[in-house]
């Protein structure tokens, strides 16, 4: 398996990011012939699984409605993450994210 | 048919060329060992057998050290016969390692599927149960239903699908795609699923 990984290891160079963080990720989209990129803003919740199988997932909202979006990240259709803000969260999966409204639903900025 | 004795390491998936998440098999494929060549003459027909995967000496049998023994081996833990080889293509202690797939793009693998014990007519057949919790229903939700007429047949027709233990068996799956081959490790890698546990043996066919 680890040979594996290693002959599909995923060598783009997104820079580090972790639950938390607010990301903009530059998503590649067909509409027929033609290829746009779409720009897609928000908080990662997780980050899933290894090698070039790891996902990640971010949450953003629209409007009133919450979305979450899971990127692979061997995807090919990505084009680049920028990472906008680090935030300040004690655990690897912010889940209890998803309940927060309003001036709850604020994360911290990670201060170096 | 042509082929060699694997074993399955696990799945993973894969984009392809087309931006597409394509499930994949691992599998590890050989190196394969010529224990011994059937032929016409000798044996009624041919065939080349090969074993796979190593064991210790002190869990095999006195007449499987000798039989491995002449073909200047270590005792292996899978044997199995192949016929499509051609005559006198082989002979004993040859080693096969996963260059034998270089030219192709579809694979057959056999294997024993996972044991599942005794199960319902519902998992096992694919019946669909009793859709209603309510309404009369009180205990035959999973349920077979009816197994036939009464006065005539007055029997059950044979083959009727009921419970019964189910896996454990042997499957094939057919014209798998051949996604990779990495000759240095013995890995083989082919589009979809496979049958068995991780780990468990397997027979890949051209």
């Amino acid at each position: 398996m680890n040979v594996v990984d290693k002959e599909y290891a995923v060598n783009n160079e997104f820079p580090a990011f972790k639950a938390g963080d607010t990301i903009t990720v530059h998503y590649k989209i067909r509409e027929g012939s033609k290829e746009r990129i779409q720009q897609y803003r928000g908080v990662v919740v997780q980050i899933k699984g290894v090698a070039h199988t790891q996902t990640f997932t971010v949450r953003k909202m629209s409007g009133n409605i919450g979305v979450e979006r899971i990127f692979p990240i061997a995807s090919p259709f990505i084009e680049t993450i920028d990472v906008n803000k680090h935030g300040k969260v004690r655990r690897a999966r912010i889940f209890y994210f998803r309940s927060r409204t309003g001036k709850k639903a604020r994360i911290k900025e990670k201060k170096y | 048919m042509q082929g060699l004795i694997g074993k399955k390491v696990g799945m993973t998936s894969v984009f392809d060329e087309n931006g597409k998440n394509i499930p994949c098999t691992v599998i590890e494929a050989g190196p394969c060992v010529v224990t011994q060549v059937k032929t016409r003459e000798k044996d009624g027909y041919t065939a080349v057998q090969m074993g796979f995967d190593d064991k210790k000496e002190k869990n095999t049998t006195r007449a499987e050290i000798g039989h491995f023994k002449a073909a200047n081996t270590t005792p292996k833990r899978k044997v199995a016969e192949f016929d499509g080889f051609p005559e006198d293509s082989y002979k004993r202690g040859d080693v096969l390692t996963v260059d034998l797939f270089n030219n192709d793009t579809w694979l057959d693998v056999r294997g024993w599927s996972k044991g599942k014990g005794f199960q319902g007519v519902v998992k096992r057949h694919g019946f669909r149960g009793v859709g209603d919790a309510t309404h009369g229903q009180h205990n035959r939700l999973r349920a077979p239903g009816s197994l036939g007429a009464s006065s005539y047949p007055s029997r059950v027709f044979k083959g009727m699908r009921m419970a019964g233990r189910q896996g454990n068996d042997q499957v094939m799956a057919i014209s798998l795609r051949v996604m990779k081959l990495i000759p240095e490790n013995n890995i083989l890698i082919v589009k979809g699923s496979v049958p068995g546990p991780k780990g468990g043996y397997l027979i890949i066919t051209k």
